[in-house]
């Protein structure tokens, strides 16, 4: 039986009179990579940004429905708290260009305003560092600024910033969208790893790298479902034709 | 052969701008445009360039006599003949400073507030219009408002605590300057602040961070070294400043003993004395000062770029 991290039921959103996502209904299990795929402006970004509440800090943002973490609505929960139990990287790698790579890890505790002691931090760092594989690339810069890495690199330094804060769950959105092959191939192994510990939400509109890392697959289309179901089921035997067509390219 | 001369020919038409004139009529034209850009630049160099030199060369006298005890000497004595600067650019520095350190805290809130709350709506809109105001209401008339209403409080509060109620002053003065700089240092520090990227904000957002700590940790470093420059070049204003700053710092040509001193600044030394400068060596004495204000003020700006170039936040 797959534990439930997530539970998104009878969600809507959008901004002001444009509606972006209407009525979507599924789960995210944990220790699973779900991949949200479909092709642009399907709303993959905006359902992303939802679940832990980043949509509503643009202007004119609504949502209806619920989006349960763990059995509780996070609509009802302090959207900081939220925040800091879903991580969640972007589509560009973004380090923090005014810290270094030792304080963009813990940048999470730092804007926080947590105080940890130098023994705490300095092991939460290395950890991180060490599960998304760049420690041994920066340890001997650890002071340097983030923003000297390479593309990949930067990008792997965010995810090490979500991972930090230990969270329930990390939300990916397209984070190999601005990466060459070998970065997206070395990000892609790393979520392989990083779901024996965490939960993933990875949005794609890749569907190979969909099919290489995800065990469920959310196919939006529209603003609206198609289909939910596991990766192997939706891949070889689809049940809805536009998953299909999408599939076999079709559209995109 | 043939094909060489056509290529040379496409090389030639593609070179554009750097074309040398007289191969046919359009280029004439777009050397006479570009020689017309290039000269209204360049007299501006001209102008800054004559600026200088006839400062320099009216001050020769003074430079003669005095040389570089004109920037120690504390006497300043038109009767006597004895001229010294040392009290004029201790009122500039202090007043400017001052001016400074008080508006720093009400300009930051003000960038801030503009840049990251409130965009759209009337109170944004009615205090960014009103800001354009202040930068636009004349010098003098920053005067009028210390004299009726800054003097007065100020004279009231020296009452209170036992101090000579002059009124007019270098505080006086630093008040008024303090507030015609809020449009220089605040609108500068809105832009930069405009300029941090929305994804490294997101970054901070989405690990939990509130505003507040957004601003404080995110926001502020990476605009420091823009809201730096915006406050270096409010000062260089701050400097320059005359007239308002002429009419109620109270036209002292002793050292200040302390901020609430009457003072001058070297501008409103120029100013008040120079309808009544007789001799050559007084004016000349006047004009050393321009040169010094026309320097300090230069450097000033310089500085500012510097800063916005070696510490602006590397992507």
């Amino acid at each position: 039986m797959e534990n439930e991290v997530l539970k998104i039921s009878n969600f809507s959103a959008g901004f002001g009179q444009c509606a972006i996502l209407r009525n979507i209904n599924f789960s995210v299990f944990q220790n699973r990579v779900t991949a949200i795929m479909g092709p642009s402006g399907c709303g993959k970004t905006t359902m992303i940004r939802c679940i832990n509440r980043m949509h509503e800090l643009s202007p004119a943002a609504y949502y209806s429905g619920e989006i349960l973490l763990h059995g509780q609505n996070i609509f009802s929960m302090d959207p900081i708290i939220v925040r800091r139990r879903i991580g969640m990287v972007f589509q560009r790698p973004n380090p923090f260009p005014t810290m270094s790579i030792y304080d963009n890890v813990i940048s999470g505790f730092i804007l926080n305003g947590m105080k940890l002691k130098k023994e705490q931090k300095d092991q939460i760092v290395v950890n991180s560092l060490k599960k998304v594989g760049l420690w041994e690339e920066v340890k001997d810069g650890i002071y340097r600024r983030g923003t000297f890495l390479s593309g990949g690199q930067q990008q792997r330094l965010c995810i090490a910033r979500a991972l930090a804060m230990d969270p329930d769950v990390i939300l990916l959105d397209e984070p190999t969208s601005s990466l060459d092959p070998k970065s997206t191939l070395m990000i892609e192994q790393l979520l392989e790893e990083l779901k024996q510990t965490t939960t993933i939400v990875i949005v794609t509109h890749n569907t190979a790298q969909a099919a290489r890392i995800a065990d469920y697959v959310a196919f939006l289309y529209l603003g609206e479902l198609i289909e939910f179901g596991p990766a192997k089921k939706i891949f070889t035997a689809p049940e809805n034709k536009k998953t299909e067509e999408y599939l076999t390219g079709k559209f995109s | 052969m043939e094909k060489n001369q056509q290529q040379q020919k496409i090389c030639y038409v593609n070179t554009g701008p750097g074309q040398k004139p007289g191969v046919s009529k359009f280029f004439k034209k777009d050397f006479l445009f570009k020689f017309i850009l290039f000269f209204s630049g360049f007299l501006v160099f001209l102008l800054v360039l004559s600026i200088f030199v006839s400062l320099i060369l009216n001050s020769v006298p003074s430079l003669k006599e005095f040389g570089l005890k004109f920037f120690v000497s504390k006497t300043w004595d038109p009767v006597f003949e004895q001229f010294g600067a040392l009290p004029f650019i201790t009122g500039t520095l202090l007043t400017s400073f001052l001016a400074i350190l008080i508006t720093i805290p009400f300009s930051l809130a003000i960038s801030i507030y503009l840049a990251e709350f409130t965009k759209q709506g009337f109170y944004p809109g009615f205090l960014k219009n009103s800001i354009d105001l202040l930068a636009g209401v004349p010098s003098v008339v920053y005067g009028f408002f210390g004299i009726f209403v800054i003097v007065p409080i100020i004279r009231y509060l020296q009452i209170k605590l036992h101090i000579e109620p002059y009124g007019v002053g270098i505080f006086t003065a630093s008040i008024i300057l303090s507030i015609m700089i809020i449009p220089f240092s605040s609108s500068l520090g809105r832009e930069i602040i405009e300029m941090v990227p929305a994804e490294i904000k997101e970054a901070a957002y989405s690990l939990g961070s509130t505003r507040f700590e957004v601003i404080k940790y995110v926001i502020l470093p990476y605009a420091r070294s823009g809201i730096t420059a915006g406050i270096l070049l409010a000062l260089g204003r701050a400097i320059g400043e005359t007239m308002a700053v002429t009419m109620v710092i109270g036209n002292s040509n002793m050292m200040p003993k302390s901020i609430f001193s009457p003072s001058n600044t070297m501008a409103s030394v120029i100013a008040n004395e120079f309808t009544e400068a007789v001799t050559s060596i007084h004016l000349s004495s006047l004009i050393e000062i321009g040169v010094v204000l026309f320097l300090v003020t230069t450097m000033i700006s310089i500085t500012g770029k510097i800063i916005i170039k070696k510490f602006a936040v590397h992507q």
